[in-house]
């Protein structure tokens, strides 16, 4: 039998063995430790054990003349989820929040020219980045702000700044935006202008097609 | 008492900060709270002459500030609620006679004598405007529906951030219902959807502000006025109230409302 504290209350836990045994050992128990079991919330782990209703009604008179509420009952058996589903018992315990077992070390995997920056925040007026490699933004980038990245931009969010992509000359680079409606739009040395008047937002793509800078909907 | 400190900030000059400054100070006033009001408006003060209480100014804020007089000494006291008092700025300084750090312990002391400070922060991203907001647990940014001014309290709410003072509150002054409807302001939507901050106030454009800010009796004295109610409604929020939003909507004309009769929309 194990016993360990939780969020919960007190935890005890039985390794696989008759229920009838197992209870037999945890009556002695909170009899042994009486104070300190004394108005514990106790939650049970009774592993592959099947408890009725029944079963478990007893088994809470009996913790209740100790002094200790049940508040949980876990177990693998459906059986007795369900069980204590019915009688208002908790039957999973909070996880504490676990990182996962993924190790992530910085550029594992490094192509040429495909260095990035993400930004997660609204780009305020006044906000200037500038950056060699990819800029993306989640968030909005407002009137004022500027990107000025070396390769291509995308934004999710609205774009209504200004935004230079390819500055170094990269005609290849693209800006997209899911509202693509900047101050000034720069491509290499292109440089649009939203059209005024422009309809219902949506998500566009901008790119150099003969030597003009085209804005198309997205629409893959 | 552990009072609260405001800063009330626009960015742009001209958009209502005073204004609000002063009807916030009465409106909290009247609802029985201790209120500061403290001009930081060094070298331009105004709030005083909106309040009507330049005439009882002796000390100010940089006299404080330099010690030539005790904290109290530079209180003004309001004329209609004694619990309402001000800080005046000096007129005959700049902004570099007080610093970020002497804002902070000022405020600190006023904390223990009032529930609210309320600072009116002058136009600008200098000085002025750090003074103003380095004491504040609480920022109020002030923009009227309109491109210029937007822009500058976009600006201002990302200074606000960047000093860890946000999330600001947002109020939309000088709003003209009708000019929205016909589509030639921009409405509170859109002001909204650039901002991104949450809404505290809608003051709506009133030509009672002006008369009252001339006779030095701020306009959420006037119980008539729409703007004052405004005011009223935005101290409510601030002590924590839930204040509907009260209707912009322009009186429909005969025709109009029969047509919306007709249609079901009424």
């Amino acid at each position: 039998m194990e016993i360990k504290g939780i969020k919960e209350g007190i935890l005890v836990k039985f390794h696989d063995q008759e229920w009838q045994n197992a209870k037999k050992a945890l009556i002695q128990t909170l009899q042994d430790k009486q104070t300190f079991f004394d108005g514990a919330q106790l939650v049970l782990d009774v592993g592959h054990c099947v408890l009725g209703t029944h079963a478990i009604e007893v088994l809470q008179k009996k913790l209740n003349q100790h002094n200790i509420s049940l508040y949980g009952l876990v177990s693998k058996s459906m059986i007795t989820q369900e069980a204590a589903q019915k009688m208002g018992l908790i039957t999973k315990l909070e996880k504490s929040k676990k990182k996962t077992d993924q190790k992530l070390e910085p550029s594992d995997v490094v192509l040429a020219g495909e260095s990035a920056v993400l930004i997660r925040r609204t780009m305020r007026s006044g906000f200037t980045v500038k950056y060699k490699g990819h800029v993306a933004v989640i968030g909005d980038v407002n009137p004022g702000a500027e990107i000025i990245a070396s390769g291509s931009v995308i934004v999710w969010g609205r774009l209504r700044g200004t935004v230079h992509a390819g500055a170094d000359g990269d005609l290849t680079a693209i800006v997209c935006a899911l509202d693509l409606s900047p101050t000034q739009l720069r491509i290499a040395s292109k440089i649009a202008i939203t059209p005024e008047g422009q309809a219902e937002p949506k998500p566009e793509v901008a790119r150099i097609i003969d030597e003009q800078i085209v804005a198309e909907p997205w629409l893959n | 008492m552990n009072g609260k400190v405001v800063a009330i900030i626009s960015g742009k000059g001209g958009v209502g900060k005073t204004t609000t400054a002063a009807n916030l100070g009465i409106a909290l006033a009247t609802l029985g709270q201790k209120v500061v009001c403290i001009d930081t408006d060094i070298g331009l003060r105004n709030l005083d002459v909106v309040l009507g209480l330049e005439n009882r100014i002796v000390y100010d804020l940089v006299d404080v500030v330099e010690g030539r007089c005790r904290l109290t000494q530079a209180m003004v006291r309001d004329r209609r609620y004694e619990n309402l008092h001000l800080i005046p700025a000096a007129q005959t300084r700049d902004k570099s006679a007080v610093s970020a750090s002497d804002m902070v312990r000022l405020c600190e002391e006023l904390r223990s004598m009032a529930d609210w400070i309320v600072i009116d922060s002058p136009a600008g991203i200098e000085r002025g405007f750090r003074n103003a907001i380095a004491p504040a647990d609480q920022v109020l940014v002030i923009t009227n529906p309109e491109v210029s001014s937007l822009r500058d309290a976009d600006r201002i709410i990302g200074l606000v951030e960047a000093e860890e003072k946000g999330p600001a509150q947002l109020i939309i002054n000088r709003i003209n219902p009708e000019m929205v409807k016909r589509g030639d302001m921009l409405s509170i939507s859109d002001v909204i959807e650039l901002l991104a901050i949450p809404l505290i106030g809608i003051v709506p454009e009133d030509e009672t502000v002006l008369i009252s800010t001339n006779s030095g009796q701020p306009v959420v004295l006037n119980e008539k006025s729409k703007a004052g109610l405004a005011f009223l409604n935005i101290g409510k929020r601030l002590l924590g109230e839930e204040v509907p939003w009260v209707s912009l909507n322009v009186k429909a004309g005969l025709l109009s409302r029969l047509g919306q009769l007709f249609s079901g929309e009424t």
